[in-house]
């Protein structure tokens, strides 16, 4: 198999763009098609510098590292989510991505801020599946670094699968608020928000996989322990056996949504949102998510504590 | 050839000269989810594989929203 652009042996096959590329003009490819996607939404220019959220799984870490090879200034934020040894090799490889390549990295680590608690514990008390405590954190302290830091922009590593299977995901059960929501590019509603940000939106998990190893990106291979039978997974199983039998299925499902359809679905018309009582940040009653969390493990904490007392 | 699967770190030994996406195929797997790596090298689905080869195969999903 021979290299589309130079027509060396190919090393990366890509199914749904017909194509093979070698590893220096996969590297190209890939950059370019993150920039044309920012370009294409006008996620962000040059001169806003860009906050980028890195789990030290292989989508995160690429993102970043196309971002700067691309010449954006970036800075990476790290949640540390209290999940085992999940969470430390997870930090393990974000703190030594950063070292080897220079770039700023804040880390945030949620049992250092939340009383000892981190996602599991959170969980177990509130008996929410682990996933749900876990966005309602990533949310927040996402946004709280975003401010601190006075980023503009926050951008995320979620690909071509993670878009095609939330999509899937909002059809099937037609959420239409979720679909007036599904775009690249989230507008804030309030001045403490940054614009949220999907650059890696048009590009696949086997595009961004193959990136992180051809530039030599240790990144977290292991699966979060929380997501075995996730229904992501699911959605994901079967589209990429769509995507065996009719290359560029996915990339068609999402593309063709963001242009025809997403636009015919509209947001309920909701107030501004307003700012929590106890932390101070954007909410539409009177604690924000996660505030409403944390207070509700307090209070079976209490109980808990009661009752062994 | 020694195979080795990831993330699940499960090791199984092949014996013959095989296309890597008939090997593919044949661990059940579907092609575009997971890297075929040897060394340092991706391989693609008409590269050949051989005994005395060590490869990994890499799964490239991820996902944990329930």
């Amino acid at each position: 198999m021979k290299c589309r652009r130079c027509t060396a042996k190919a090393t990366v096959q890509l199914r749904s763009h017909n194509s093979a590329f070698c590893r220096q003009c996969f590297i190209f490819f890939f950059q370019r098609s993150v920039e044309r996607a920012i370009e294409r939404e006008r996620m962000f220019t040059r001169e806003e510098p860009v906050l980028v959220a890195v789990s030290g799984g292989k989508d995160s870490l690429a993102l970043w590292d196309a971002l700067t090879a691309l010449g954006y200034a970036t800075e990476g934020v790290y949640l540390g989510l209290g999940i085992g040894d999940y969470s430390v090799e997870s930090q393990r490889k974000v703190e030594a991505y950063a070292e080897r390549t220079g770039l700023p990295l804040r880390v945030v680590r949620l049992e250092e801020e939340n009383d000892g608690l981190g996602v599991t514990e959170a969980a177990a008390f509130t008996r929410r599946e682990p996933c749900s405590a876990c966005g309602t954190f990533k949310r927040h302290y996402f946004d709280r670094a975003a401010l601190a830091g006075g980023f503009a922009v926050l951008a995320t590593g979620h690909n071509l699968d993670d878009e095609a299977a939330r999509l899937l995901g909002n059809v099937l059960h037609w959420q239409l608020p979720y679909l007036a929501t599904q775009r690249p590019v989230l507008t804030p509603t309030h001045p403490k928000f940054a614009r949220k940000v999907r650059p890696l939106y048009r590009t696949s998990e086997y595009e961004t996989a193959a990136y992180a190893f051809l530039r030599g990106i240790d990144y977290v291979v292991a699966e979060c322990p929380n997501s075995h039978g996730a229904t992501q997974l699911v959605y994901k199983e079967l589209l990429n056996r769509l995507e065996l039998s009719m290359p560029g299925s996915k990339l068609a499902f999402v593309n063709d949504f963001l242009r025809h359809a997403q636009p015919l679905f509209t947001a309920a018309p909701e107030n501004d949102p307003g700012e929590c009582k106890r932390c101070g940040m954007p909410a539409r009653a009177e604690l924000c998510g996660y505030c409403r969390l944390v207070a509700e493990i307090e209070r079976r904490r209490a109980v808990r504590t009661v009752a062994h007392s | 050839m020694e195979i080795r699967l990831e993330p699940q770190g499960k090791r199984l030994m092949l014996s013959g000269r095989r296309r890597v996406g008939d090997l593919v195929r044949s661990l059940d797997l579907v092609a575009g989810t997971v890297m075929v790596i040897r060394g340092d090298q991706l391989l693609t689905d008409d590269e050949m594989v051989e005994d005395g080869d060590a490869i990994e195969v890499r799964a490239v999903i991820s996902g944990g929203v329930r």
